[in-house]
């Protein structure tokens, strides 16, 4: 047994340590917003929060996360009430088809969290290793902005105007 | 004889050994010169300079991160404070425009500046002066065509006492004419070439030679393994993993991915990049000496009696890196890691660089890519996963005491690896 700590909420999972988290996330613990993109840390559609880190939970065994919090996107919001970013990401319609999303706001989470002012570099930089295939990229570095000008105002409602 | 005295006599004596000692430390400033037109060099010779600045790598040191060829301001982290290199365009003011040739051969073989500045041995000119007469010559004529650059790096951030130039000049006298261009006549005229470029312009032995604590390469030990910002710059007498043959090595050497060894990384990935466009005899040549360096047997490791592979080594392993590493063709072919020098090196440095920061190449440019596990990872298991990595591929004994060094390398992000974590 391994004890996953998960949006707050404890799971003990039955499995084989070497496990991908996301496999866990996803059939275990019916976690369905990160996504398998490419199983090899190529995409980013998988990324999950572990601390404060973005990770490729694709490839990050479940032995590695025992007792450490992760995040997923569905321990930001929920559909009746979004988080920040995530209001962020509709008020700009980042996403397309929406497969790389979840990886998406999940980075620019640990972003803002690590940097709450980036500067555009800053972001590019930061958000590099998740691709979206759709082409999305400039919606999806606009949404991050918008996040980060929400959060500067302390006012968490203004990234909600798109929707 | 009152203390007053004594004190007046030693303050006389250090100023006039001071004087003197700045006087000893002192080189004539050349005349600066109208910066040489294009039409001054025959386009043979600027061709020929260019392959040999390619197999010298002068462009890394001296081009920041996305700035302009030759135009300097890369910082080089030594132990000694931050160097940042040169502008060597031919700029009149801010580059080297106004140098003649002479003051250009003096730079390279007497580490100073047109002015008689003592230049830092960060720039590798105990190298640089066994470059002969017509080689230095195309040099010139190559770095005199470049794009002019009117800019300035920023100032250099050395500890005191590294900040006063003029004490370059008892580093070399200590050290500055030791080395030396290898002969033998019973090898081939390819060795012959080899040892004259590895020694002088290809400068081989300033990362793979271990340095002393002045910095100075110990050539009773050259080549057997030295330092390069933050990685281990591997022995090249002895076999790692599998020795490498003439053919491999070559293409190894000209930027390619021979998948019995993987790529280069670190900073020997941007030499690999010029080397590609070096004369391909010389690359050979270079192959042909570095080839006959190695000394060992080349037979392979045995399993330590006794060792066991960890299971908590084997789960970090099975789920964060078979998944490429032993994923055949889906993951566009990661290395076999059998084949990897990484696990059968004499410290994990490189392993943990490569496992915490990742490989990306360049923007635009081909070359190893692996996702950074930093964030992903406690230290125990970094430790854990490196060790059963080592025992697993390597067939040796677990590193001992790894902890200082994966604190070193979590601290040291590398500049070329995409930053932000997996």
């Amino acid at each position: 047994m391994i004890k996953l700590h998960v949006n707050g909420r404890d799971h003990d999972v039955d499995a084989d340590p070497a496990t991908p988290l996301l496999y866990v996330l996803r059939n275990d613990l019916g976690l369905n917003g990160a996504k398998f993109g490419c199983g090899l840390g190529q995409c980013g559609a998988c990324t999950v929060l572990v601390e404060r880190e973005p990770v490729f939970s694709c490839l990050v065994p479940i032995s590695a996360v025992a007792g450490r919090p992760v995040r997923t996107i569905e321990g930001l919001g929920t559909i009746e009430d979004p988080g920040p970013v995530q209001r962020a990401f509709i008020a700009e319609q980042a996403a397309q088809c929406g497969y790389c999303i979840a990886g998406m706001v999940m980075r620019a989470q640990a972003l803002l969290e690590h940097n709450p002012a980036p500067s555009a570099a800053d972001t590019r930089r930061y958000m590099s290793p998740n691709l979206c295939r759709c082409g999305t990229h400039m919606r999806i570095l606009r949404a991050v902005e918008r996040a980060a000008q929400s959060r500067q105002a302390g006012d968490t409602k203004t990234a909600s105007s798109g929707r | 004889m009152t203390a007053r005295n004594a004190i007046a006599l030693g303050i006389v004596v250090a100023l006039v050994a001071a004087g003197a000692f700045l006087v000893w430390a002192s080189a004539p400033s050349l005349d600066p010169v109208d910066p040489p037109t294009h039409a001054s060099f025959a386009p043979d010779v600027v061709e020929r300079g260019a392959r040999l600045a390619a197999l010298g790598d002068c462009i890394v040191c001296h081009t920041a991160v996305g700035g302009a060829a030759y135009a300097g301001g890369r910082p080089l982290e030594t132990p000694f404070g931050v160097l940042y290199g040169t502008n060597i365009t031919p700029a009149p003011e801010r580059g080297i425009g106004r140098w003649s040739e002479a003051a250009f051969v003096r730079a390279m073989r007497a580490g100073l500046d047109r002015e008689g500045r003592h230049l830092y041995p960060a720039f590798p000119y105990d190298h640089f002066r066994l470059i002969g007469d017509d080689d230095l010559h195309a040099l010139y004529a190559y770095i005199m065509t470049r794009e002019p650059v009117d800019a300035a790096p920023p100032p250099n951030r050395l500890r005191f006492p590294f900040n006063v130039r003029p004490l370059v000049a008892v580093w070399k006298a200590l050290y500055l004419d030791r080395g030396r261009v290898e002969r033998d006549g019973a090898r081939d005229a390819a060795w012959q070439r080899g040892a004259y470029l590895v020694a002088g312009v290809a400068h081989c032995g300033a990362c793979h030679t271990p340095r002393n604590r002045l910095g100075a390469e110990e050539l009773d030990r050259a080549y057997e393994g030295g330092e390069a910002e933050g990685w281990d710059a591997p022995a090249l007498t002895r076999a790692f993993a599998r020795p490498w043959q003439p053919d491999d090595l070559q293409r190894y050497l000209r930027g390619a991915l021979p998948h019995e060894h993987g790529g280069a990384a670190g900073p020997m990935a941007p030499v690999t990049r010029d080397l590609a466009q070096a004369a391909d005899a010389d690359v050979q040549a270079i192959v042909a000496y570095v080839g006959a360096l190695r000394k060992d047997t080349g037979a392979a490791a045995q399993p330590p009696a006794g060792a066991t592979a960890s299971e908590a080594g084997r789960a970090l392993y099975e789920g964060a890196c078979a998944a490429c590493h032993e994923g055949g063709g889906d993951a566009g072919g990661a290395l076999d890691l059998a084949n990897s020098s990484l696990a059968a090196l004499p410290s994990p440095r490189n392993l943990f660089r490569v496992i915490l920061h990742g490989l990306a190449p360049q923007q635009g440019e081909r070359g190893p890519w692996m996702p950074a596990f930093a964030g992903a990872f406690s230290d125990a298991e970094t430790i854990e996963l490196a060790q059963y990595v080592r025992g697993r591929f390597a067939h040796l004994a677990p590193w001992s005491d790894p902890s200082a060094i994966l604190r070193e390398v979590t601290r040291t992000p590398d500049e070329r690896a995409v930053s932000g974590g997996p």
